[in-house]
């Protein structure tokens, strides 16, 4: 049965709104460090990228719309440092883009601000990444989904639509689980949903004159702020073994380290 | 006042995540002079165990069987108004991430997901939470009335100081789900990575998928569950959910042994919060053996069956 569906993507739309929800994180490579006391994120010399389960929201929306003459908004809570990002999402192929001028460190306040925009809009689907590779809060589908009042859907690994009905694979807790429900919905994507699309010469200069909206943020409280940072403590120093006596570190982890 | 813990079950036994996110309640409940009261949806077959954890109430909900983020998170803000709570404590597993937000909101609460610790009361609300994917940890504080925490697996050591609970049943309304279940693929006995003690993960210096039988065998005789490196689950040689990493999947057992894994910053990030490290690679300058607390330089198809016979030998 859950094959048939799989078969005939995207039947009947004739028109998808989607917004896709971008946020701007560290390169992974950032090694990352604090200043003012541990208390800010040292951005200095830091290479900002689009964060990477964003582009796969991004790609699976824009492989939805397109065939059927739909939109593609992407929206990013975050200050001008972000447009370089949002341009790349604006050149893989969004119609158009929606930047909200405020500082962004805590899911709710960012959920609330995509959710005070998503209310005026009537978009068929919302899409986030599973989680930000910064603040890791892997938060911002279910509360937007809490907020509109429409299902969640966290971690999906493959979509597809029949007319107004959604098909959803996405991974549980031990496994994976195929649901069913309508549109409107929002869902955050995980690996495996698609490979991220690469923007060509002529996605890169369409982008350059692609609308994009800056917004001044709606009054929300915020959940959490910061107070301040810390790094893992460093260890102390490895221990080498000898090959040769590899069999050693079983005693080791048992008497020693006493993990086993 | 009170402190509800999200019970969750699997095969009709509660997670150990469930006793950790027990564990942790009481630890707040005795700080703020509450009560805990743990929500358990589905069939369990011994409701009352939660109370040697430290619940003093357990609330079963005996409708509701498959998950399900709406009705679940529903069905905790219920009890939650019920129970006059101030916290939430939540796993921060997959179930535990789909529902958190959506409690939250419901309850006006502050959110914070990937807690790593108990709360700093002293002034306020503040709490530790695991940020930059493993990289980094923030203080944050909390200032809504309500405080819904999703803790992630393994921060915590389940402690059973025997006590008792009262079980009672669900009374409040159970709402209509607008999403279905088509199909379930769960992998059976096999211990969820995210709540594994002890991990024994594998990279590219595996060589090829057919020599998994060595990790495998490491992580069986161990008691443990095997992860690999990005490479190798883009490779295809391991299923994607095994894949550790700023990418992946962020784990916490007590005991990482890695093998043929270069050390990579992305790789790291996943991994670092493991208690106890182990790396065996065959080159020397490996960044792995930094971030280690015990090292074997050399050729993993050597070393690992010594340390297999060696495991074997100290169970028998
Ligand atoms: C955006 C981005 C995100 C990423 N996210 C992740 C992530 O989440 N997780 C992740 O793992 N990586 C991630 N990576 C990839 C990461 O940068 C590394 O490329 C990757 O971790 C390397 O995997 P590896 O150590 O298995 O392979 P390699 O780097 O090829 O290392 C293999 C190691 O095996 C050793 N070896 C070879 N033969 C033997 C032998 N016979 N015995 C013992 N040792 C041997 C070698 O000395 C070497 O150190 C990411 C990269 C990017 C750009
Ligand atoms: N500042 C932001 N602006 C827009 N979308 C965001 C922002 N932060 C997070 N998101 C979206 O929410 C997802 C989950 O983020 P988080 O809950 O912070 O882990 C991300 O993958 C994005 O899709």
């Amino acid at each position: 049965m859950k094959n048939a569906y799989f078969c005939i993507p995207f039947q009947g739309i004739s028109f998808m709104k989607i917004l896709v929800c971008i946020s701007v994180v560290p390169d992974t490579t950032t090694k990352i460090t604090f200043t003012d006391n541990n208390t800010k994120f040292n951005t200095s010399g830091v290479q900002f990228i689009i964060n990477p389960y964003d582009e796969l929201a991004l790609t699976k929306a824009l492989d939805i719309a397109e065939p059927a003459g739909g939109t593609v908004t992407v929206i990013h809570v975050g200050g001008a440092e972000s447009e370089p990002s949002i341009r790349k999402a604006l050149s893989m192929g969004a119609t158009d883009a929606i930047r909200i001028n405020a500082d962004a460190t805590d899911a709710y306040f960012v959920a609330s601000q995509i959710a005070a925009v998503a209310k005026t809009h009537a978009y068929d689907m919302i899409l986030t990444g599973r989680e930000s590779i910064d603040y890791n809060g892997a938060a911002v589908c279910s509360l937007l989904g809490e907020m509109l009042q429409i299902p969640s859907i966290n971690v999906i690994t493959k979509l597809d639509l029949d007319g107004n009905n959604v098909i959803v694979e996405h991974d549980i807790d031990g496994g994976r689980e195929v649901l069913n429900t309508t549109l409107p919905f929002v869902g955050s994507a995980q690996k495996d949903l698609c490979e991220p699309r690469i923007p060509n010469m002529r996605g890169i200069m369409a982008a350059r004159t692609k609308p994009l909206q800056v917004l001044e943020p709606a009054a929300a409280v915020s959940s959490g702020n910061y107070a301040n940072f810390e790094l893992p403590a460093a260890k102390s120093g490895v221990k080498l073994i000898d090959a040769e006596n590899a069999g050693d570190l079983i005693q080791m982890l048992r008497n020693e380290a006493k993990v086993i | 006042m009170s402190i509800i813990v999200f019970a969750e079950i699997a095969d009709q036994q509660f997670k150990k995540a469930t006793l950790e996110a027990v564990t942790y309640a009481k630890m707040l409940a005795q700080k703020t002079n509450s009560s805990v009261v743990a929500v358990a949806i589905g069939n369990v077959s011994d409701a009352g165990l939660l109370g040697q954890y430290g619940a003093n109430e357990v609330v079963t909900v005996a409708a509701a069987d498959s998950f399900n983020a709406e009705v679940y998170s529903d069905i905790l803000a219920q009890v939650a108004k019920d129970k006059a709570a101030t916290v939430l404590v939540i796993s921060n597993s997959y179930a535990g991430k789909s529902i958190s937000g959506r409690v939250a909101v419901k309850l006006r609460a502050s959110l914070a997901t990937n807690v790593v610790d108990v709360p700093d009361t002293s002034a306020g609300f503040k709490v530790k939470r695991g940020v930059f994917s493993g990289k980094a940890f923030g203080w944050v504080n909390l200032d809504a009335a309500i405080k819904v925490l999703a803790i992630t697996p393994n921060s915590f050591e389940p402690q059973n100081t025997g006590g008792t609970a009262t079980v009672t049943a669900y009374s409040g309304s159970i709402a209509q789900a607008q999403t279905s279940v088509v199909s379930v693929n769960k992998v059976s006995g096999k211990i969820p990575l995210t709540e594994a003690e002890i991990v024994v993960s594998g990279g590219r210096g595996m060589k090829g998928p057919e020599n998994w039988g060595m990790i495998e065998e490491l992580a069986n005789v161990l008691g443990g569950a095997t992860a690999c490196s990005k490479p190798v689950s883009d490779m295809n040689w391991r299923p994607h959910s095994e894949h550790v990493g700023q990418t992946g999947i962020t784990i916490k057992p007590n005991l990482y042994i890695a093998v043929g894994i270069s050390g990579a910053i992305q790789h790291l990030a996943g991994v670092s919060s493991s208690k106890v490290i182990v790396a065996i690679n065959k080159d020397p300058e490996a960044p792995f053996f930094k971030a280690a607390d015990y090292g074997i330089v050399g050729d993993a198809f050597e070393i690992l069956p010594k340390i297999i016979a060696a495991a074997k030998a100290a169970k028998a």
